[in-house]
């Protein structure tokens, strides 16, 4: 996020959510804008392909079809410009490109975005008018944006409106990606990716490469690794031939879990450090048992950059280890057996760890956005926010004010491009994929906690009352849905969230993973992120 | 900026405060029951009652404006009175269980009752007899018995959550604390958040998982980050006898105050549940076979599950997958078979087959996925071994899933 959840919830006149179920996943954002909206007057605009609960609350709800982000919100632009309502000083002062915009969003104009969408001019054109006269105004996504063949594009189109209306770098505003892990933002901010080091150092840069390589002492790759999506691939293809994975579950979470098992069945080793036997765990070489975050100390980044504790409060079970413990024994022994040679004169070159405190010395060591996020202030109370330069920085709630942080703001102007995946005469159903209040993500935690499971004992599928009347589905009979891919089975939850032709789906119970059905060759060409947002189905009674 | 007197202490405050916040600004105590920082004042209580000189009766502090030269006197004997009159009121109708109740220790009707000496009223006139715990959901115990009918969930849901779930119905003493048009929570629209046990004085509502786990005087708190989503709530888990028992919110957290969901505040359980890993797991094919058949006949180490895979590649190409192939014509220990062992055992097979991979093949033929629901410490190291140890950068987590 570039704005802070306090600053939205207490400032942003106009909140604008789109591909974000956020009451559900991430609930307590969601009671906020709730609260900003009828306590406080804020203006709520949801535009999803599913009418899902914040729609209820919404000032407007625009019902795009699946895969024409770009469509509405060019849609949404045109409107704006048309009416000359974009923030002029803004773009003279801290924009570029906006020329190249003008001239693609030009071509949108509401009924032309309107056909594309399915969401009727009238509504594009209140949906802009809401915006430019009610500002500073946030924009919210999660993976309804990201998790398309054009989820980059998309990602920049987000932040075309948001330029455009003066909406950066101020209280209230922003691009606000909610991010669904407790961690993936620390994951990301620690390079846990295969282009960056640790503060988004890229390792195809001979300056950081040579600072990596100084701390390290070892001489290192500078070449981009592999994305999850390209791992599977190349496990498949038989380039890649140790897997080690560490709390994660590709036999759920990742598309065509058929393709999945097919891959790892391949790969000559996985190592797997877990905390159940998972899914993925019959794949599995090595498993080692690992703490869960109630018996580990730590540090954790939620999703507006915030770096937090995690403290220990029970012992973990049996024999299971700290993955801090398991890493650096892992490490001393593949030192022992010269897998590696570092200068001993290199001043992280060894793993000597007796605490999370030595390794966050090094991240600040080595990582200038965690240069100040010290154990000793946050002991102290300090609750920081990246990127913090130093010991002194009090941390940065909103991102970009006065510059952004690259210089000047790039307009990007990108055009609608159909999804990757198409409906059919044999597939004629859109599939959109999500995950629901009561569970998370692979479900290999809450289907093992005793109320959630309770709450939520089974998949649903979401049909619409159209399609259910067209089948003769009854709420709560057993359907089909059938893809290129794959099939499964689970019970019809006959509802108006979705529309004619649109089903969802969860992947949180396993034989019902909606994964069975998603494609893994539809990935965008940047981010490799595989389409989840989109796969054609035939929805059946069984 | 108004100055007022409370109890001979000139007080400054701002315009439109309420008597009570001016009182707390200057550290002067008022007792509250049904007044929340977080929430709207209703005044409904009346234990927050003072006496205003030249005002008519006695005010409700939390309700009351400050106004320049106003005189106020938080225990006058008319207030004090006032408020043990309203406390006997409350215990005719509140059952006499600190002895069970779950929040003995941690309830603000049982601390006024302490404060202000209030005997147990004598008392043979009509009191409720609800069924304990009445709803099905899996969360929200209610006892409608020990409810005040303060309406602070009532509050906490519209104003803080948003949802309108809770609210009374009937009048006079037949008045009752009601979901939806009285139906089970969790038809009524409710997220299961929590938040109106959260904001309950009494034991009214409580946390269902947690009944009879432990009371505050029993537990240790300990402040962390939830481990579901990307939001940052900090709650406190409670431990007793090395048991996570409850999570409770705190108002002092930085993203969430007193709000929690229903994963951070319900979700705990999977820590403890019986099928955790307890024991590092190794494919019997790694395995040396005698010492495998040494160790397992020894019980040091235990034949698990067996799972098979398709192919089973090798550097010497196709291995047999068939059941009576290795180590033994046993069908209980298969190259299959998981084999729980001991860590030095899990660490140097892995270590090993590592060192020799890269060897061979180089650090492209290595893939590591990180995991975001694991600490920055972690993913740091990690990060380092992927890079300083295997020489690759092909790391990369679940961001994109």
């Amino acid at each position: 996020m570039t704005n802070s959840i306090r600053d939205i919830a207490e400032e942003s006149r106009c909140i604008f959510i789109i591909g974000s179920n956020t009451t559900e996943q991430h609930p307590v954002i969601g009671s906020k804008i709730r609260r900003a909206k009828r306590q406080r007057g804020a203006k709520l605009i949801v535009a999803d392909p599913r009418r899902i609960d914040i729609a209820e609350y919404a000032d407007l709800y625009l019902r795009h079809r699946p895969g024409t982000d770009i469509a509405l919100l060019n849609g949404i632009m045109h409107v704006i410009l048309r009416d000359g309502q974009q923030d002029a000083d803004f773009i003279a002062a801290r924009t570029e490109g906006f020329d190249e915009l003008a001239a693609t969003v030009a071509k949108y104009t509401p009924e032309v975005a309107s056909a594309i969408t399915g969401v009727p001019a009238a509504k594009i054109e209140a949906a802009a008018r809401m915006m430019a006269e009610h500002r500073p105004g946030a924009l919210l996504y999660a993976m309804g944006i990201t998790q398309h063949k054009m989820g980059v594009a998309n990602v920049m189109s987000c932040a075309n409106l948001q330029m455009l209306l003066g909406n950066m770098g101020v209280a209230g505003g922003g691009v606000n990606p909610l991010r669904g892990q407790n961690n993936v933002q620390g994951a990301c901010d620690m390079g846990g990716l295969p282009n960056v080091y640790s503060g988004y150092q890229p390792v195809t840069q001979a300056e950081a490469q040579a600072k990596f390589e100084a701390a390290w002492g070892v001489p290192l790759d500078n070449r981009v690794g592999l994305t999850v999506t390209e791992m599977l691939k190349g496990a498949e293809e038989g380039t890649v031939r140790c897997l080690y994975i560490v709390g994660e579950n590709p036999m759920t979470s990742d598309p065509d879990l058929r393709h999945v098992q097919y891959s790892l069945d391949k790969t000559e080793f996985i190592v797997l450090q877990e905390l159940f036997y998972s899914e993925t765990a019959p794949y599995a070489d090595v498993i080692f048992p690992a703490a869960s975050f109630a018996e580990k100390e730590g540090t954790v980044t939620n999703t507006e950059r915030r770096i937090q504790r995690v403290r220990k409060a029970v012992e973990a079970p049996g024999e299971a280890q700290l993955d801090t413990w398991i890493i650096t024994q892992l490490a001393r022994r593949l030192l022992a057996l010269g897998a590696a040679e570092p200068d001993t004169a290199a001043p992280f070159g060894g793993w000597n760890y007796n605490s999370p405190q030595d390794i966050m010395a090094e991240i600040n060591a080595l990582t200038p956005s965690y240069a100040g996020v010290t154990y000793r202030r946050i002991e102290a109370g300090a609750s920081l926010q990246w990127p913090v330069p130093n010991e002194s920085h009090p941390g940065t709630p909103i991102l970009h004010v006065g510059k952004f942080t690259r210089g000047l703001g790039r307009f990007a102007a990108v055009d609608h491009t159909p999804p990757g995946e198409r409906p059919d005469a044999d597939y004629p159903t859109v599939m959109t994929t999500g995950r629901v209040l009561y569970h998370w993500h692979g479900g290999e935690m809450t289907r093992r906690a005793s109320g959630l499971l309770a709450a939520y004992p089974e998949a649903l599928i979401e049909v619409s009352i159209e399609d259910a009347q067209r089948l003769a589905i009854e709420d709560g009979d057993m359907v089909r849905l059938v893809s290129r891919r794959g099939a499964v089975e689970a019970k019809a939850w006959v509802t108006e969230r979705v529309s004619r032709d649109l089903v969802f789906a969860t992947f949180h119970f396993p034989d019902q993973a909606a994964n069975w059905l998603t494609s893994a060759e539809h990935l965008d060409p940047v981010a490799k992120i595989p389409e989840f947002k989109v796969t054609a189905v035939r929805l059946e009674k069984v | 900026m108004p100055t007022l007197t409370i109890n001979g202490q000139p007080v400054t405050a701002p315009e439109g405060a309420t008597i009570l916040e001016a009182a707390r600004a200057a550290h002067i105590h008022i007792p509250t029951l049904c007044h929340h920082p977080d929430l709207s004042n209703v005044g409904a209580c009346r234990m927050c009652v003072v006496s205003v000189e030249k005002a008519r009766g006695l005010q409700t502090a939390c309700t009351t404006p400050v106004f320049e030269g106003m005189t106020v006197h938080t225990d006058s004997a008319e207030a004090i009175a006032t408020r043990r009159f309203v406390l006997e009121m409350l215990l005719t109708d509140h059952p006499n269980e600190c002895m069970t109740c779950e929040v003995n220790g941690d309830c603000e009707l049982q601390d006024l009752v302490y404060d202000y000496g209030v005997e147990w009223p004598q008392h043979d006139g009509a009191r409720h007899s609800y069924a304990f715990d009445p709803d099905p959901n899996p969360f929200i115990a209610i006892d409608r018995n020990k409810c005040i009918l303060c309406g602070r969930c009532i509050r906490a849901c519209t104003e803080m959550q948003n949802r309108d779930v809770w609210s009374f119905a009937s009048r006079g003493f037949a008045t009752k604390l009601v979901a939806g048009a009285d139906q089970p929570l969790l038809d009524a629209g409710c997220e299961s958040c929590g938040q109106c046990v959260a904001y309950c004085p009494t034991g009214a509502l409580f946390d269902k998982m947690s009944l009879n786990k432990g009371r505050p005087s029993q537990v240790k708190k300990v402040r962390t980050t939830c481990s579901f989503c990307g939001v940052g709530c900090n709650f406190d888990l409670h431990v007793r006898n090395g048991k996570a028992i409850r999570v409770t919110s705190a108002r002092n957290a930085p993203v969430n105050g007193l709000a929690l969901c229903v994963k951070g505040r319900y979700g705990y359980d999977y820590i403890h549940n019986p099928e955790r890993l307890t024991r590092p797991l190794v494919r019997a094919k790694w395995l040396d076979p005698a010492r495998l058949a040494q160790q397992v006949a020894d019980g040091t180490w235990q034949v698990r599950e067996k799972a098979g895979r398709r192919s089973q590649q090798t550097e010497n190409g196709q291995r047999s997958t068939s059941d009576n192939a290795w180590p033994t014509d046993n069908p209980a220990l298969t190259i299959d078979h998981f084999i729980a062992v001991d860590w030095d055992t899990a660490l140097d097979v892995t270590a090993t087959k590592l060192a020799q991979e890269k060897k061979r093949h180089g650090g492209r033929s290595f893939a590591f996925l990180a995991s975001a629901k694991c600490s920055n410490e972690e993913n740091f190291l990690f990060a380092k071994l992927t890079r300083q140890l295997m020489t690759t950068n092909s790391i990369d987590h679940c961001a994109r899933l």
